[in-house]
């Protein structure tokens, strides 16, 4: 089971409330985390990544296990700690604007 | 009776103003979308329950949402804004050739004959269009890839598709505008474009008269003279009597001819509003007076309306989506600033007072008059 953390903002689009549960096969990566996220919640396509490009929105980040990891590659492991259900995978919103 | 319903879109969610006939008492619903940025909101003419919003945000992009109940509730709709085919460049500040990117939705509207057919204009400026109800959106790329496309350049906020006016004589005329590269129209609803500048003059451009370039903040037009349009223009209030091909200055009188909106009174369509703004470097109220300025000659002769606005220390702006009319028997006029006030008059502008006052900066008013 993954764990993730999205902002107020998507959690509300979503209507979720707190972490987001996801059941994953395979390897798990920024993308296909990502990919799980939006195949359960459609209205979040575009809101994380770009349509299309499916690149990150320049004033989201993706923490984890203290690590930022938003640079990294996406279809690169995430932590076992992220895998394994220990620790979230977190969608964090830059602090920033009025 | 009748009622009106007032869609305010602001810079931290949208409201729902609404009111009988009378116009007194008005009840306020929202923030629907709280936190969000609501460029534009509007109902469709032919079933008025149901509107479309702009809904984005610089973290989290683009969102679209529908209602079919007038604003109760709301659902989201596709998001999918892709540039089809190749997406090519426009001209840079530092005129080098930069890639078109989607930012925002800055217009929604819809078509004057199915609830399911809508408008979108964007920024960087393009055109999309659903027919499905906001299911799915394609771009119309015809306006993209018109001949001038490759040397638009941006305004200061942006290469914005901000304005679009429906002829409802003619279902395949369509005219828009664009910050900053002017004003253009379509004869085929939507699948080609020119430009329909000529006349306007714009200092700020090196060839003051040329073919594209200019700032053209806001177009209006009576629905029963789809051939007569005015324009706020960065500087200029303009006016054309033959669709766009022409274009003729009416500034007249004005104390300034700066401004971003102008309207027409429902009924009387040489019967025009602006509100007039200091400068290009202070967009706020000359003398910090607020003041609606009326012309009922279609332009050059223009007087103040002032009683129940604020003659003394005001200094907000009125943005170019922020001013409309409702249609009925005595037009009112609305309009909205930057400091969260909607001002309305009931009767053409005679008399103003608040509806509310303390909103977030308000972006865009439309009206519904419902039966």
């Amino acid at each position: 089971m993954i764990r993730v953390v999205i902002p107020f903002h998507l959690r509300t689009l979503a209507q979720v409330d707190g972490e987001v549960k996801l059941d994953l096969q395979g390897p798990v990566t920024q993308r296909s985390i990502l990919d799980a996220l939006e195949a359960r919640y459609p209205t979040l396509k575009g809101t994380i990544r770009d349509h299309g490009t499916l690149k990150r929105r320049p004033f989201l980040r993706f923490f984890a296990c203290e690590q930022d990891l938003s640079h990294e590659p996406p279809d690169d492991p995430l932590p076992d700690a992220v895998a394994s259900g220990a620790e979230p995978f977190m969608v964090v919103g830059a602090i920033a604007g009025g | 009776m009748s009622k009106v319903r007032v869609l305010v879109g602001t810079r931290k969610g949208a409201f729902i103003l609404s009111s009988d006939g009378k116009r007194e008492r008005w009840r306020i619903s929202g923030p629907h979308f709280p936190g969000w940025e609501l460029y534009h909101l509007k109902g469709s003419p032919v079933d008025p329950d149901r509107l479309y919003a702009s809904q984005s945000s610089g973290w989290f992009g683009q969102m679209i949402q529908r209602s079919n109940d007038g604003g109760k509730t709301w659902a989201p709709v596709d998001n999918t804004f892709v540039y089809e085919g190749e997406v090519g460049t426009h001209q840079w500040f530092d005129g080098t050739p930069h890639p078109w990117e989607f930012k925002r939705v800055w217009h929604l509207e819809p078509s004057l004959s199915d609830p399911d057919v809508v408008l979108a204009g964007v920024e960087d400026a393009a055109m999309f269009r659903t027919t499905d109800g906001g299911a799915t959106w394609h771009e119309l790329t015809g306006l993209r890839r018109c001949d001038s496309g490759s040397r638009w350049s941006p305004g200061a906020g942006g290469l914005g598709l901000h304005t679009i006016v429906l002829d409802p004589s003619d279902p395949g005329r369509i005219y828009i505008a664009i910050s900053a590269a002017g004003a253009f129209r379509s004869d085929d609803a939507g699948e080609t474009w020119r430009p329909i500048n000529r006349g306007l003059r714009s200092q700020y451009i090196p060839d003051p008269e040329a073919e594209i370039g200019h700032c053209v903040h806001r177009i209006a037009m009576h629905p029963r003279r789809p051939g007569v349009l005015f324009m706020q223009k960065h500087w200029d209030v303009m006016r054309t009597d033959d669709a766009g091909e022409s274009w003729r200055e009416v500034s007249g009188n004005l104390p300034t001819d700066f401004g971003f909106v102008v309207d027409v009174h429902a009924h009387e369509p040489e019967t025009i509003y602006v509100v007039p703004i200091k400068s290009d470097s202070e967009h706020f109220p000359l003398d910090g007076k607020l003041q609606v300025y009326r012309s009922k000659t279609g332009g050059d002769d223009w007087e103040p309306l002032t009683k129940g606005l604020p003659q003394g220390d005001c200094y907000v702006n009125v943005l170019r989506e922020a001013m409309a009319v409702d249609s009925l028997d005595s037009c009112g006029i609305y309009f909205g600033t930057t400091g969260g006030q909607v001002y309305a008059s009931a009767d053409s502008g005679e008399t103003w007072s608040a509806i509310v006052r303390d909103l977030p900066a308000v972006l865009s008013v439309e009206v519904q008059t419902l039966p």
